[in-house]
């Protein structure tokens, strides 16, 4: 050993080199064949890129830190698939950037919190959590009722998404706007919105009608999220890993 | 070891001290190591006041700029990048200079390096606060703050090995190894990681190129390893040089640090996996992850053994020396958190641990004993030196230093233990008749006393670090403290 790493440790650009080389190597065998591997991500029905209001919400849960006290990841377990649901598929992510699997449960997973409260609890929920689940420790998010939504530039956070690979269509992008809101309008005529976002969600999520406000589509978001797989037809055996 | 052993490129004290006009780049030291304390306060203050929201909701104060969810990166941007990242790059200036007898390349860079440093960190936290964040753990902060980094880190590269180039040993110092891969491995993880494409060029928001499971593996291929290479092996360096030179003691094994070295940064960058066990990443990737998780203990265990058997023949020196008992400490802490880890990657522990405290408390273990203590003790070690002092103000009061914030940690991390072990169980009870024992709510009620504890470890461990900054202001103000050594034999009372 002492000759040859003699050499090394008298050559500074010989240990950096050979360091970056050490250091990649895990990386490469690792990251990269999930890029190529087909069946990293399962062939399921019903995933389709967030319509621009649930995006929106999605962009205020990351503003938010969510991700830090929330998971969005159910693991195969009896208690975990009982008490949350379905364990989570690689494929309900894909149109994720970032993805928001999360770290820690501080508060319960939301996987697959779609649908299992009414838009009402989620208002109250928000405006004081302690209202709704006494031994909560969330701080409160009543100012998100308050909080007119900024989606001036929805268009460009649609072809932006595009660029990375979520996909987006020409008629998508140019209807970001007219979308956005059509989803808290029910009266409107969302036929082609709809067209473009099969099973999207339709109305006032914050119950004030007079305004779109964050709260809007942070809880279109959220009544979202786990939703768009059709359990029954996914063949499980067929889609391991 | 052989005599071979105690030559040049394992022992720091072989090193002859330089001669002649050209002097070391002291100046940019001491900066680093004032931002360092600076920025060690402030991280351990918002972690107490984070944790304390965990326990006492109202301390959200129902504004958007201080609830827990963006504050918490705040805290660990503070500890890890602020504190961590400032101890690291001071002391690999101070430790290449030293042990490459030569003066810092680059001459003004190195200024370069501590203000472009200082408003990353600035940028990374004003961000957070007002809601600005990739959502990525420790890799929070966004494309604009993320490419000036990239600048900062590669003008720091390049007078780390400018310095190496010109220096006047014929070896490279292993300190410097790992200070080396340490630099060139945050940079490869940095920008492979933060690749996204802004939504416009004037404003803040980015989507990350990558998506869902290829996202989140490079994101814990990045977290894991902000861990392996930010806060291991930076740190070894600093171990490397400080705990020869404080126990005046060569280092324990020349070939245990060519060994340990390459098998380190060899297996760490395999290990991020374990933190996406159970989920939809596909189960070759976790079995890998846990594979070279626990093949990692031995390079671990190989590093810290180097650095505790240093003290072969000096041990007596833990009784009078409380700086050095703070890194002899550190290295214990590291060599306990790197065999809790790779325990906690075994993917049956992990389907307990995860989600849970037991992780926080891992962290902390690593954070505070490790890193925060032998960062403490290089500090000791560096201000009398760097403000030209005899000695430190007061050795009694780093001895308290180091009794407090040691109760600290363990507060804790065995109030960690016990409410992620609790919440891990109560999520998967059963009743007798299959259901479900508990809901969510209920385990959350059940946390709150130890949240409280966690907290008062807090306290402890931030005072240590108010005493150590008392300490160091008198130091360098040149006071010194007219106190008994400590471990002198007691006087015996006559007739008691």
């Amino acid at each position: 050993m002492g000759t040859f790493h003699q050499t090394i440790e008298k050559n500074v650009m010989l240990l950096l080199v050979l360091s970056l080389i050490v250091v990649s190597i895990g990386g490469i065998v690792e990251i990269a064949p999930l890029f190529y591997i087909e069946s990293t991500i399962e062939k399921v029905g019903g995933i389709r890129p967030y319509t621009p209001l649930e995006l929106e919400g999605r962009n205020i849960y990351i503003r938010e830190g969510c991700y830090l006290c929330h998971s969005q990841q159910i693991r195969p377990f009896r208690d975990e698939v009982e008490r949350y649901g379905h364990y989570s598929l690689a494929a309900e992510s894909m149109y994720d950037h970032p993805f928001q699997w999360g770290s820690k449960r501080t508060g319960p997973d939301l996987a697959r919190v779609g649908g299992r409260y009414s838009d009402e609890w989620h208002v109250a929920h928000m405006e004081d959590p302690r209202s709704v689940v006494p031994e909560s420790v969330m701080p409160s998010y009543a100012f998100l009722a308050q909080q007119p939504l900024y989606y001036d530039d929805i268009a460009a956070h649609l072809r932006t998404n595009r660029i990375v690979g979520v996909p987006y269509t020409d008629e998508m992008i140019a209807n970001a706007r007219s979308d956005l809101e059509a989803q808290v309008h029910p009266e409107g005529d969302n036929a082609a919105f709809l067209k473009r976002y099969p099973k999207a969600n339709i109305r006032d999520f914050d119950g004030n009608p007079t305004l779109v406000t964050e709260l809007d589509a942070l809880i279109a978001y959220l009544q979202l999220l786990g939703t768009m797989v059709d359990f029954q037809s996914y063949d499980a055996a067929k889609n391991y890993r | 070891m052989s005599p071979a052993d105690a030559a040049a490129p394992a022992n720091p004290l072989a090193i002859p001290v330089r001669s002649g006009a050209l002097e070391y780049n002291e100046e940019v030291i001491k900066a680093f190591v004032i931002a360092c304390v600076f920025w060690g306060v402030i991280g351990f203050a918002m972690g107490l006041y984070i944790a304390l929201q965990l326990a006492y909701p109202w301390l959200n104060l129902d504004l958007p700029w201080t609830s827990f969810g963006r504050l918490r990166p705040v805290h660990t941007s503070a500890v890890i990048f602020a504190f961590g990242g400032n101890a690291l790059i001071g002391t690999s200036f101070y430790v290449v200079q030293r042990t490459c007898r030569a003066r810092l390349w680059g001459g003004p860079a190195a200024w370069i390096v501590f203000w472009g440093y200082q408003a990353f960190i600035v940028m990374a936290a004003s961000g957070y606060v007002m809601g600005i964040t990739q959502a990525r753990e420790y890799a929070e902060p966004e494309w604009y703050t993320d490419i000036w980094l990239t600048i900062v880190w590669v003008i720091y590269l390049l007078i780390f090995v400018g310095t190496l180039l010109k220096r006047e040993e014929p070896h490279i110092y292993v300190a410097n190894w790992f200070y080396l891969s340490f630099i060139v491995t945050i940079a490869m993880l940095h920008i492979v990681n933060n690749l996204a494409v802004p939504v416009s060029f004037e404003g803040t928001k980015s989507y990350s190129l990558f998506a869902g499971v290829q996202d989140a593996l490079t994101q814990w291929w990045y977290g894991h390893n902000a861990v392996g290479f930010f806060l291991t092996a930076g740190f070894l360096g600093m171990m490397y040089y400080f705990i020869p030179k404080q126990a005046d003691r060569p280092v324990y094994s020349y070939r245990l640090s060519i060994v340990h070295f390459w098998a380190l940064i060899f297996l760490y960058i395999w290990a991020g996996p374990h933190h996406l066990h159970y989920t939809a990443l596909p189960d070759w990737a976790q079995t890998l992850g846990m594979t070279f998780s626990i093949m990692l203990w031995m390079p671990s265990w190989g590093g810290m053994i180097n650095g505790m058997m240093t003290l072969s023949g000096a041990w007596d020196k833990l009784r009078t020396d409380p700086v050095l008992r703070l890194m002899v400490v550190a290295v214990a802490f590291y060599g306990m958190s790197t065999f809790e880890g790779p325990v906690m990657s075994i993917r049956s522990v992990n389907a307990l641990s995860h989600y849970t405290d037991w992780t926080i408390g891992h962290v902390h273990s690593g954070a505070l004993g490790w890193v925060g203590f032998i960062t403490f003790g290089a500090i000791y070690f560096l201000v009398p030196k760097l403000w030209k002092r005899e000695r430190l103000y007061s050795l009694r009061l780093v001895n308290v230093h180091f009794w407090t914030a040691t109760i600290g940690i363990v507060l804790y991390i065995t109030a960690m233990w016990i409410s992620g072990i609790l919440q891990g169980l109560m999520w998967r009870a059963y009743d007798q008749l299959g259901f479900l024992q508990y809901s969510f709510a209920e385990t959350v009620e059940a946390m709150h006393p130890f949240y409280v504890i966690r907290a008062l470890g807090g306290v402890l461990y931030l005072t240590g670090a108010l005493i150590m900054v008392y300490n160091l202001w008198r130091t360098a103000r040149g006071d010194v403290r007219a106190e008994a050594p400590i471990g002198a034999a007691r006087p015996v009372l006559a007739g008691a």
